[in-house]
């Protein structure tokens, strides 16, 4: 079908794009990396305060750092948008009969690709610290995580193609992770907060993916927490998928 | 609508939403451009050249008004029209981290053309357009007039009937200038239609067969360089004759009944005649004031230049809006 084999193409070119710059994809691994090394050993005492989830302070941090993985490694994939967007490269493939989908599928399929390399290698960095790796499970988060992964690219897709300015686009960015950063358990353990605090966490969807990836990470597949996170992640996946194939569907610059 | 016509728009406009009220871009359009021409749109910054233009290239849906492109219904068959077109953007849109091969073959495939041809068309681009010396180098790194040979290229890679070319030469260097011209009017030569905007008069005045020429969202006047020109002013011919005992006066007579001559203005050292075909009426003029045995001292052909058109038509000059 032309759309997969226009996806393919436009995959295959920025995949292509990407790897001969890797700037990019090596910053985007630099943040869980230092909170990796610097932060959490620090857990290591705070795993002892009751409240804390059992299993090990690394194996109830790893998922988490896998989540702001999700958020922070496709949060700014906008701006390579608007990049293209200024040269006028979204404007030439326009006139040409590529399918419309297919100029956003191609882009958040090597988004995806680029996530699920640096996961695995963010949890190989972590091995040798002591991490108790669990196959199945990870590769249930690693699913998880590509829901996330094209939620944040969608979303990140289409609020560019809004904005189309990189001076608009950072501050928003900025303005909505660092709260869903903070609500969702990935740092500390949202079972260590306070009441008020967990009950404003109820309407950050990523604290139901980070609650699910810990319980898929360390093998709880059965957790009520995993289905309520692959069922959240689902619906969010579909509805910022329509909303970017509008936004790329619709006249640009 | 005959075989040969490649655009026909009627009555198209659109109408963008801004903060304070609203912009109207393109005010109602009514073009007809035929096969096998290079038809310009001549024009300032802002009078809806690039507005007219993406709407044609469907990358901006009109408010109102009905248009059919290189056989096609712009509004119910965009795909079909996009398969026939090719279109250079002011930008051009090469993607930089590409070489200019790779640009080539994407674009190629995009088009559904199969690995053999695509490769084919773009080795034969690469050579047509003397991109060979850097043709697998990163994009990133071409020159200006590299660049738009590149861009060119792209636009040609299926070889459509119809190109569209937005500011073709703005920011290029003369000689890069020249070489574009070139290519283009090899283009038109082989069969293509070419259809550009440009605010370059001398570009107008050169390259295109037919031009149109915008204000403010509309065609103010239409039709060959040459028959615009002439339908203005025609040439003027400066005649310097000595001012003893009349001379000059005299010769004012003699020349204003003369079939050629529109108009005679006799100024304080020459006259000025006002004729439809200056390279014509020179002779005639000699002729006219030997035989009557007026010394003519100096003689000078002006050409009525787009700007004058432009002047006429809107009251504005087109120098004064370039920047």
């Amino acid at each position: 079908m032309k759309t997969l084999r226009d996806t393919w193409l436009l995959f295959a070119r920025s995949m292509m794009g990407t790897l001969r710059q890797p700037v990019w994809v090596i910053v985007g691994l630099t943040q869980p990396i230092f909170f990796l090394v610097l932060f959490a050993p620090l857990l290591d005492g705070v795993s002892k305060a009751p409240g804390f989830p059992r299993g090990g302070a690394l194996n109830i941090f790893m998922p988490g750092l896998l989540v702001q993985l999700g958020l922070y490694g496709t949060a700014f994939v906008g701006f390579g948008l608007i990049a293209e967007l200024r040269a006028g490269v979204i404007e030439r493939l326009r006139v040409t009969p590529v399918s419309r989908l297919a100029l956003l599928l191609g882009r958040a399929l090597r988004d995806i690709v680029i996530l699920l390399a640096q996961s695995i290698l963010l949890v190989a960095a972590a091995w040798p610290f002591g991490l108790k790796v669990n196959l199945p499970g990870l590769a249930a988060t690693l699913g998880l995580l590509v829901l996330l992964g094209l939620v944040m690219v969608c979303c990140s897709y289409a609020v560019a193609l809004a904005l189309k300015s990189e001076d608009a686009l950072a501050p928003v960015l900025n303005t909505v992770t660092l709260p869903m950063l903070l609500l969702s358990g990935i740092l500390l353990p949202l079972s260590l907060a306070p009441g008020w605090l967990r009950a404003v966490a109820h309407v950050n969807p990523l604290a139901y993916a980070v609650d699910a990836a810990r319980s898929l990470f360390n093998g709880h597949a059965a957790d009520v927490a995993v289905t309520q996170g692959f069922i959240i992640m689902g619906v969010l996946t579909v509805l910022s998928l329509w909303w970017a194939a509008g936004a790329f569907r619709q006249a640009t610059a | 609508m005959e075989a040969s016509t490649m655009i026909r728009t009627q009555g198209l406009r659109k109408t963008f939403k801004a903060r304070r009220g609203t912009v109207e871009a393109v005010r109602g359009v009514d073009l007809t451009v035929q096969g096998g021409v290079i038809f310009g749109l001549l024009g300032p910054n802002g009078a809806g050249k690039t507005t007219l233009m993406r709407m044609l290239t469907t990358l901006l849906p009109p408010t109102d008004g009905e248009a059919t492109v290189a056989g096609h219904d712009l509004r119910r068959e965009p795909a079909r029209v996009r398969e026939r077109i090719g279109y250079v953007s002011q930008a051009g849109g090469v993607d930089i981290t590409a070489t200019g091969r790779e640009n080539l073959i994407l674009q190629g495939r995009l088009y559904g053309l199969d690995t053999a041809r695509v490769r084919e068309r773009a080795a034969t681009l690469i050579a047509a357009l003397e991109l060979d010396a850097f043709a697998d180098r990163m994009a990133g790194t071409y020159s200006g007039g590299q660049r738009r040979r590149l861009d060119l290229a792209l636009g040609l890679v299926h070889q459509p009937p119809l190109l569209f070319l937005d500011e073709p030469t703005t920011g290029l260097d003369p000689q890069s200038r020249a070489r574009l011209w070139d290519e283009v009017r090899r283009l038109r030569d082989s069969g293509t239609t070419v259809f550009l905007t440009t605010h370059y008069l001398d570009e107008a005045d050169a390259l295109c067969d037919r031009l149109a020429i915008v204000d403010e969202g509309r065609i103010v006047a239409e039709g060959t360089p040459d028959a615009l020109k002439r339908q203005i002013a025609g040439d003027v011919v400066t005649l310097g004759v000595s001012t003893h005992n009349g001379t000059l006066a005299h010769a004012r007579d003699l020349l204003q009944t003369q079939p050629f001559v529109r108009e005679v203005n006799a100024e304080e050292q020459v006259l000025r005649l006002y004729v439809t075909r200056g390279e014509e009426a020179l002779p005639s003029i000699l002729r006219v004031l030997d035989g009557a045995g007026i010394p003519l001292e100096t003689i000078a052909l002006a050409r009525p230049s787009l700007d004058d058109v432009f002047l006429r038509k809107t009251g504005h000059s087109l120098r004064d809006e370039v920047h």
